[in-house]
């Protein structure tokens, strides 16, 4: 066996180490293009989960709409009539659309400016956004409450409860380290509130931070005497639903509604992630996709590159290869040496470039832990080394191929008179 | 041991035919020392190219050790000259980041034998060229005349029937090549058939018979007394 010779492999050794520092500039082609290749490949893929794990709490097919102030007279409105959405309208929404799965009429005090509530403990004090809301929010943006607590239930509505569920900073400015707030009873806009649990703050829907009070939706009217209104309305359909279509269908109704016209385009805003993940993971296939291009690409011009210096060493090395051939050696026998010269090359090179990329987006994980970016276990699927190794057999030897042919091209009594 | 008949070449240059073997019959024996002599463009190159089946002939027929060598592609004619045929150029083309050893074991490499062996046998055609201490020496760090002993030990490792000399001291002094003189003549004594070419009439004198060439036909061809390289040094 040619390959499994250690004379073969003496030979290669031997001819490579004739030069040096052109091997290894070669060999950095090759490393450049294998190390770009695993690091944007990595970095895409590290981009990729960490956009699916900001998104995993909340549904994917899930969307909102809130009302501003119509743009077109309609029905004998003037234009720009105020809307408010009402809690009829989620009864209305449900039975006309039947896609919807889940829907949670939301509102807000603070948040979308406006005055945010004052909130008190003992001797601390603070304004944060308070949110009314409904149980059934949880189905749609998961409600991650930490041990001991729990969300707003139906109980808490039916009955108007004085119950809260604070956030993460809220819990850390008013109550401190030492002092757990469950059961601990604050005061909001002077009423009290018996706090019920401590929500852990989810970046990923858009609006809301971690000092969010959450009340429930029956006593926040009271509180505040909103009567029926409604801030907006945090929507998700079924798995199979089209997104884009609920989205389209509830506006529709809502402008049934409230009598705006079906062509006024800013009376009813709305938003759904469904799109925005779409975009969002798109982009993040369109940027793995082009890193695997890119990476290709440059593994190419530096496979090339070899190819280029074996055909200038074949040619510096005529004299010897006639000589070899005149003891003997056969024109195969000189095909194969060079051809494994350059596999051998783009191995060594691409083995080391996937070694210092792996480095490198090590590198890139651990700055960037902590940090507000998108970005977790940055991985290159085993398939994309392998086929990456695999590219640049096949290319080490077609290359090779070239100045192997070149090789035995040259007639041994030529190649020996050669000076 | 090689037998000539009738042995024409000509090259294509342009529209132009040099016509450089213009009919070549020559008979060399087993044991035999020959040198072939004749001035620049006398065809001597070109009927040792083809002896040593570097080159194929136009006409005629060549065989060598009872074997007609005869369509020859380059993979047959590596292994004849591999099987045959040893090398000694006037430039040695030893390879040089091959140490001394490792270029003497190179035929028995592409002979297939074991790298123990090759070693071995290496170093036998090392110690008979005397050159054994200078075994892990790269070419560079040689004198001219040692290069010419280690392409002599190189060209008898893979023991072949003919050894073909082109020049072998043309680019070495007066002493060094009778050195390297002394030191064929030592090895055709063994029995080794040699073919000598020269331009040299005093290295011509120490071989056992001399073949003139001029414009491609052989002019004479007769036996001498041989001088003993020895004599001179």
């Amino acid at each position: 066996m040619l390959i499994l010779s250690r004379d073969t492999w003496q030979e290669i050794f031997g001819s490579i180490q004739k030069n040096k520092a052109r091997t290894i500039i070669t060999v950095i082609g090759v490393l450049w293009g294998i190390f770009i290749y695993i690091v944007l490949s990595g970095a895409a893929k590290g981009l990729d989960n960490g956009f699916e794990e900001r998104f995993e709490n909340i549904a994917m097919n899930s969307m909102f709409a809130w009302a501003q102030t119509t743009s077109v007279p309609y029905a004998g409105f003037k234009t720009g009539r105020p809307i408010q959405l009402k809690l009829g309208d989620v009864r209305t929404l449900a039975t006309r659309v039947p896609e919807i799965q889940y829907i949670a009429p939301r509102i807000v005090k603070g948040a979308f400016g406006g005055e945010s509530g004052s909130v008190v403990y003992g001797q601390r004090t603070g304004s944060y956004s308070v949110y009314g809301d409904f149980p059934v929010l949880s189905k749609i943006a998961a409600q991650k409450i930490y041990v001991g607590g729990r969300f707003v239930n139906e109980g808490d509505i039916k009955e108007n409860r004085k119950v809260c569920v604070i956030g993460e900073r809220t819990q850390k400015e008013l109550f401190g380290k030492y002092i757990d707030p469950i059961g601990k009873f604050i005061r909001i806009d002077n009423v009290f509130f018996k706090v019920i649990g401590i929500k852990k703050f989810e970046d990923g829907g858009g609006f809301g931070d971690d000092g969010d009070i959450t009340i429930p939706f029956s006593t926040y009217r009271k509180l505040y005497n909103t009567g029926d209104n409604v801030g907006w309305l945090a929507i998700a359909a079924y798995d199979d639903a089209d997104v884009i279509k609920v989205e389209q269908d509830v506006k529709k109704v809502l402008k049934k509604i409230h009598k705006i016209s079906p062509e006024d385009e800013r009376a009813i805003g709305s938003f759904n992630l469904g799109e925005l993940f779409t975009k969002i993971s798109g982009f993040a296939k369109g940027l793995t996709f082009l890193s695997l291009v890119v990476g290709i690409a440059t593994i190419i011009a530096g496979v090339i590159g070899i190819g280029n210096i074996l055909l200038i060493s074949v040619k510096e090395r005529t004299k010897e290869l006639g000589v070899r051939r005149a003891l003997g050696a056969t024109p195969s026998e000189v095909r194969g040496q060079i051809i494994l010269e350059s596999v051998f090359l783009t191995l060594i090179a691409g083995i080391f470039g996937i070694i210092l990329g792996s480095f490198a987006l090590k590198g890139i994980a651990v700055a960037s832990e902590g940090a507000d970016i998108p970005y977790t276990n940055p991985t290159v699927p085993i398939p994309f080394v392998l086929g990456a190794l695999f590219i640049m057999v096949v290319l080490g030897t077609l290359i090779g191929l070239i100045p192997a042919q070149r090789a035995v091209s040259i007639k041994p009594i030529d190649a020996l008179r050669e000076e | 041991m090689i037998e000539i008949k009738d042995l024409h070449k000509s090259y294509k240059i342009g529209k132009n035919s040099l016509h450089v073997l213009k009919g070549i019959n020559i008979n060399v024996e087993e044991g035999e020392l020959v040198a072939i002599m004749g001035s620049s463009g006398s065809g001597k190159s070109t009927l040792l190219n083809i002896l040593g089946m570097l080159d194929v002939a136009d006409e005629g027929t060549y065989t060598l050790d009872a074997v007609p060598i005869k369509d020859l592609d380059e993979t047959k004619a590596a292994k004849y000259r591999n099987k045959f045929l040893g090398f000694i150029f006037q430039s040695f083309n030893l390879i040089n980041y091959k140490t001394a050893v490792e270029n003497v074991a190179l035929p028995l490499y592409y002979q297939k034998v074991g790298r123990k062996e090759r070693t071995e046998k290496a170093m036998q055609y090392l110690q008979k060229v005397g050159l054994a201490d200078w075994a892990s020496h790269l070419p560079s760090e040689l004198s001219g005349g040692q290069k010419q002993r280690i392409a002599i030990a190189r060209a008898l490792a893979a023991e072949p029937k003919v050894l073909l000399a082109d020049e072998p001291t043309g680019a070495l002094d007066s002493t060094t090549s009778y050195e390297v003189m002394n030191l064929i003549q030592n090895i055709n004594d063994e029995g080794k058939t040699i073919l000598v070419v020269t331009h040299e009439n005093d290295i011509a004198k120490m071989c056992k018979r001399v073949v003139r060439l001029k414009d491609g036909v052989i002019i004479e061809d007769e036996k001498v007394n041989q001088v003993r390289a020895s004599d001179h040094v």
